[in-house]
């Protein structure tokens, strides 16, 4: 059973091959492409290039129904179950053997399940593994599944694996997608790893293959990385000669040593929300950049959106500046000096309007300022952010035609103009040109210096060493690590990011923590 | 992406005059186009039509048309609709009507004025906070201000109603034998909506709520206050428009400006205003309006029946509308 | 006709007891209705010591093209959209019936009212597949074809006219009588009501157990999810739609029926439907509800508009009310369909 891909706008030659009868996980780190390689194989996207074979036959997947013909049924991260439908209708409507479903079911460990219960009652742990056993049900040659374990409390958790290995002896294929390297270094026979859209190897599992995958998902070498690095600074060099030197670890120390002695401008205690952030405590200093880490879902959306004032959350506190604070509505969290750049550009622009109304965007939200703008003294405040942020304002008749990296950097300048004390920003940098980059990270570091705090998700690890101080990680909802910049290094967060145990880096890691906290 | 691609992006997007983009950013130059095109083909049908008077006749009567669709642009700025407004400039104009012999002109101008505001200050509480769709609220509220203004009628039935002289002679009277009156309303009227678009923050927000309300609220915007405000002046412009209308056909009934309600949403549509909110202006709402006013009398001229017109206003809003969504999606 | 949830397979139905139980808590909306309605014949009945079978009949008659409204809108909103077209297609269909029928044999009645509900299927179709092929929302494509079902009206009849056959009109007149039933039972079940019960329960009662049904559901319900279970989405948003102009041309029928003749001006049935669709517990936001609940809340709010006028109160305060009962159902419905998108 052979499958094949070619250049697809997120995938560049990503291959997957899976033997009859293999387990096989299938690994990256964010952005690396796999939900792009997922969605072709379900049919929710047709690819450029690339075909799809499955035991020598070529077939085409446009459409859920059509994957299902070809063998292959995925299990989604989120349940494919109507949540306005019982149980037994959503096995009508897609036309499920009911007898195969109940009976795994019952081998997947949910006992007493009400065929007639609504499926928008059921707790979210019961639809994963339901969706699981619809799938079984229909006997796939290969069964796909999209981070399977998450959601399930532990005993469940263990059943579902126990199955997953199981469907080797039938024959069967599992394509399984994890954060969880421990899981699949258990579970798989080997594993494919992607990076930026390529397939950059194929690890049988055994002993110390973890550290094989961490590696090949950060990339191959260090040739290699010396080689990016250069064609970043010669990027960056020839294009601005002063934000070319980002500070990177010179910077860090001083940043770490004063932050101890202030007090913090954001104190977030046990905050929780819903089933993902489950308790998360950390503070922010004025004069800082705090890099946050972590993989998808783990928790640093609801994190953002409760700090930002889109939600409130279920559990803990926010203090700013040692007050207690409450956020109903984004305008709470802007008058208490937090404001937020979305990660998805597409969010906070006015797509259809020009650079100039998007970045006096929050001047006019106050009912007070609806009055006549004053003109020239908005095109000054608006000039001097575009000046500072370097937009190119060749095409600023509407963002929409402005490039990503134009895009991302007026959702900035827009709280720019008005004057920063606290950034958020949710991965600011994704999908934008290296030289764009290369200007924000000078910028989070210019703002920091001027006494501002900055809180910066990224999902790219090698930007904690470019522009921030400190580090924090947070997995299944929790902070599993923090850590001052030097010590933060790929594959220090990569492990701490995957909820691996201390290694032996890593508990170097721990001891350097330790012992600055004493010098300190 | 690199920043070359980046440059090469822009420089594609600047270059070249695409006849769409035309249409999306500069629709009163076709739309002026078309206008002039209809009056031609009025006065090929019907050879010597097109007068002074006649085209005075036009502005006449697309005046209380054109401030009707005003209200039909804010509100379409943001993404609603606003269907009282032909009942709510009728009630304006009815209530002023039987109020004059009581309060005298001014005052009952003022207070018809405000039983408006008070409708859209409901249609924008069910907009703005209980988040009812514009279009099912504004219906709504059509109905329940139809079911008191025919109750005020039964209570009124023993007076008397009169339209006073000041609103005839702005309504219908022409000054030097062709220059409509009614445009001394209107043209600061259109000069003050066309600041309010473009020179306050008001305005702006309204472009911002229709074109993305998440960013709005992202950037610290209360939806519901705008919302509210915006709903109330809505129905101020609305009762303008009847108090003028009312002036022009010199009877008020109950059913006056009702049969306005389509044209001044297709008048915005026609005028390149976003039913999907973000995208428009007030200028072409205008060109829009006289459109409307040219193509009833060619359809008139052409003795096109009542049914047909209805087909093709509403034709025109899903042609519009459609064409709308290609050219946005495409990019 | 009575769950508000599709049915289900037979994967072992539970004991009596468990049944009843599951149908209480799955339809409590509905009953809740049926306990309101009920509330209120006892308070007509203590205004209105008369009131009785004539007076049911009335109520009936009044209520039957709120009801087919009602129905349709149904449709439209189970599958996540909505139709505003819902009262310009009743009238459209309603005078293409008049005037088909006019002059002709009363026979020729029955292949008007086939032809009738077939174009009542098309007219739903195209507004279906206008949406579909368009991509523009449901809300603004249905404005424009309000604007254009009524403009047709207009063309098949400038002035109110045509004619129906006289079988037909009997078909709501009065009540059933000693046909089958006890002549003393008969006396109060209503004609309209058993045309009613007959043909929407001719249309419902498969669907709901069908795929199509279930489609509808889960399109309304979660778009990806359906997508994912295979659903095609576009093809059932495009049958519900269909469906609506089916129970929409049934209730041009019915005002063909009730008057004799086919008016071209729209009636108050479009905001009417929207509101008997909130107030019988379908969910705006899409995928919740049934049929029953939209049905017995037409004939709460009639009952209510009938209440108004044996208290003697002004019809045109009578409007008020019933407007004022309207917005708010309406306001109650949105907070919880933006409680409900938000959980």
């Amino acid at each position: 059973m052979v499958k094949t891909y070619g250049a697809v706008r997120a995938l560049r030659g990503a291959s997957l091959s899976i033997r009859r009868g293999e387990v096989h996980a299938l690994l990256g780190a964010n952005g690396a492409g796999k939900s792009t390689l997922v969605k072709i194989l379900t049919g929710a996207v047709k690819p450029d290039a690339g075909e799809i074979v499955v035991r020598g036959q070529s077939r085409t997947v446009h459409s859920p129904a059509e994957a299902r013909q070809a063998g292959l049924v995925p299990v989604y991260q989120e349940p494919a179950l109507i949540p306005d439908l019982d149980v037994a209708s959503n096995l009508r409507l897609t036309g499920t053997p009911a007898k195969a479903f109940m009976g795994w079911v019952s081998q997947l460990g949910v006992q007493e399940l009400d065929q007639y219960a609504m499926v928008r009652d059921l707790p979210l742990a019961v639809l994963r593994v339901l969706d699981l056993a619809r799938a079984l049900a229909f006997e796939p040659d290969i069964l796909l599944l999209d981070e399977m374990t998450a959601a399930l409390p532990a005993d469940l958790a263990e059943r579902v694996l126990e199955v997953i290995g199981s469907q080797r002896e039938t024959g069967r294929s599992v394509i399984f997608i994890s954060h969880r390297l421990l899981e699949v270094g258990a579970l798989c026979d080997r594993a494919t790893v992607l990076r930026d859209g390529e397939t950059v190897g194929v690890v049988e599992m055994a002993a110390g293959a973890e550290e094989r995958i961490v590696e090949l998902m950060l990339g191959e070498s260090t040739d290699d990385e010396a080689d990016v690095h250069k064609r970043v600074v010669s990027i960056g060099g020839t294009a601005m000669s002063a934000g070319g030197a980002a500070p990177a670890g010179g910077a860090a120390p001083a940043g770490g040593a004063v932050a101890t002695e202030r007090r913090p401008r954001l104190d977030l205690r046990d905050l929780s929300s819903g089933t993902r952030l489950k308790s998360v405590t950390f503070d922010l200093y004025p004069g800082e950049v705090l890099g946050l880490v972590a993989l998808e879902g783990q928790g640093q959306d609801e994190l953002f959106d409760i700090l930002s004032g889109a939600a409130r959350p279920s559990g803990g506190t926010v203090h700013v500046d040692g007050k207690e604070s409450h956020f109903r509505h984004p305008a709470d969290a802007i008058a208490a000096g937090l404001v937020y750049v979305p990660g998805d550009r597409a969010e906070a622009l006015l797509m259809q309007r020009s650079v100039r109304e998007n970045i006096a965007l929050p001047t006019s939200a106050r009912w007070r300022r609806w009055g006549p703008i004053g003109m020239a003294a908005e095109k000054l405040k608006v000039d001097a952010a575009i000046q500072k942020l370097q937009i190119d304002t060749r095409a600023q008749g509407e963002v929409r035609r402005l490039s990503g990296g134009n895009q991302q950097k007026v959702t900035i300048a827009r709280w720019i103009a008005e004057g920063v004390q606290t950034l958020l920003c949710f991965d600011p940098t994704r999908g934008i040109d290296i030289r764009t980059k290369r200007q924000i990270y000078h910028l989070l570091r210019e703002l920091a210096e001027s006494g501002a705090a900055v809180l910066l998700y990224t999902s790219e690890l090698e930007e904690v060493q470019l522009a921030c101080d400190r580090a924090v990680v947070i997995f299944n909802g929790r902070v599993v690590a923090e850590m001052p910049a030097e010590d933060a290094d790929e594959p220090a967060l990569m492990r701490a990011a995957y909820g691996l145990p201390a290694m032996d880096s890593k508990a170097e890691a721990v001891l350097g923590l330790a012992g600055r906290g004493q010098t300190a | 992406m690199s920043s070359a691609t980046d440059v090469m992006d822009e420089t594609a997007a600047r270059r070249g005059i695409d006849p769409r983009t035309i249409f999306r950013d500069r629709p009163i130059i076709p739309l002026i186009a078309l206008l002039l095109g209809l009056v031609a083909v009025v006065e090929l049908l019907q050879p010597g039509i097109v007068s002074e008077r006649w085209i005075s006749n036009i502005i006449r009567f697309a005046i209380p048309l054109a401030i009707l669709a005003a209200a039909q642009t804010l509100t379409m700025l943001t993404g609603g609709i606003d269907l009282s407004v032909g009942i709510v400039a009728t009630m304006t104009a009815f209530v002023m009507a039987t109020q004059t012999p009581h309060l005298g002109t001014g005052l009952a101008i003022v207070v018809a004025l405000g039983v408006a505001a008070l409708a859209g200050l409901g249609s924008g509480i069910g907009v703005g906070i209980f988040r009812v769709h514009p279009l099912i609220m504004t219906l709504a509220v059509g109905l329940v201000v139809e079911g008191l203004l025919l109750v005020y009628q039964r209570l009124m039935l023993g007076t008397r109603s009169e339209i006073p002289e000041l609103i005839t002679w702005l309504g219908a009277d022409r000054s030097f034998g062709i220059i409509p009156n009614s445009l001394l309303v209107f043209v600061p009227l259109a000069v003050v909506i066309w600041f309010l678009l473009k020179r306050t923050g008001f305005g702006r927000l309204l472009y911002a709520i229709g074109d993305n309300e998440g960013a709005t609220r992202l950037a610290g915007v209360r939806y519901w206050q705008v919302i509210i405000s915006l709903y109330i002046l809505s129905a101020v412009l609305a009762g303008i428009g009847g108090l003028l209308y009312v002036g022009l056909i010199k009877a008020s009934s109950l059913s006056l400006a009702v049969p306005l309600v389509l044209p001044s949403v297709a008048a915005a549509v026609i005028g390149g205003t976003s039913i999907f909110g973000g995208r428009g202006g007030y200028g072409g709402t205008i060109v829009g309006a006289l459109v409307l006013q040219v193509l009833a009398t060619l359809l008139l001229v052409l003795q096109v029946p009542e049914g047909t017109r209805r087909i093709v206003f509403g034709l025109i809003i899903l042609g519009v509308t459609a064409a709308y969504t290609r050219i946005t999606e495409e990019r | 006709m009575s769950a508000t949830t599709p049915a289900t397979a037979d994967l072992g139905k539970g004991s009596p007891g468990e049944i009843a139980g599951r149908f209480v808590r799955r339809n409590s909306w509905t009953l809740a209705l049926w306990g309101l309605l009920g509330l209120m014949l006892v308070f007509t009945l203590t205004i209105q010591p008369g009131w009785g079978a004539p007076q049911l009949t009335i109520l009936a008659i009044a209520a039957l093209p709120y009801a087919f409204a009602a129905a349709a809108q149904t449709m439209a909103v189970l599958v996540g959209g909505i139709d505003l077209s819902v009262a310009a297609m009743m009238t459209l269909t309603s005078v293409c019936a008049a005037v088909l029928m006019q002059g002709q044999s009363e026979e020729f009645g029955i292949i008007a009212v086939g032809l009738i509900l077939l174009m009542g299927l098309g007219l739903g179709a195209i507004n279906g597949l206008s949406i579909v092929l368009t991509r523009v929302p449901d809300i603004v494509v249905t404005l424009a074809f309000f604007f254009i079902w009524e403009g047709a009206a207009l063309l098949v009849l400038d002035a109110p006219g045509g004619s129906s056959a006289v079988w037909l009109r009997d078909l709501i007149i009065g009540p059933v009588g000693g046909f089958i039933l006890p002549a003393e039972l008969g006396a109060w079940i209503p004609k309209a009501l058993l045309l009613l019960a007959v043909s929407l329960g001719v249309v419902w009662i498969p669907l709901r157990r069908s795929r199509l049904g279930l489609s509808i559901y889960a399109v309304g319900s979660d778009r990806l999810a359906a997508f994912r279970s295979g659903v095609p989405v576009d093809r059932t948003k495009v049958a519900a739609y269909a469906l609506t102009g089916l129970f929409a041309a049934m209730g041009g029928l019915v005002l063909t029926m009730n008057t004799g003749i086919g008016t071209p001006i729209q009636g108050p049935y479009l905001l009417a439907s929207v509101a008997a669709v909130v107030l019988g517990g379908v969910s705006l936001a899409g995928g919740k509800g049934g049929l029953v609940g939209p049905i017995v809340a037409v004939f709460i709010l009639r009952l209510a508009r009938q209440d108004l006028t044996l208290m003697s109160i002004d019809p045109n305060v009578a409007q008020v009310v019933e407007g004022l009962i309207m917005v708010a159902v309406v306001l109650v419905g949105a907070v919880v369909a933006l409680r409900s998108r938000r959980s």
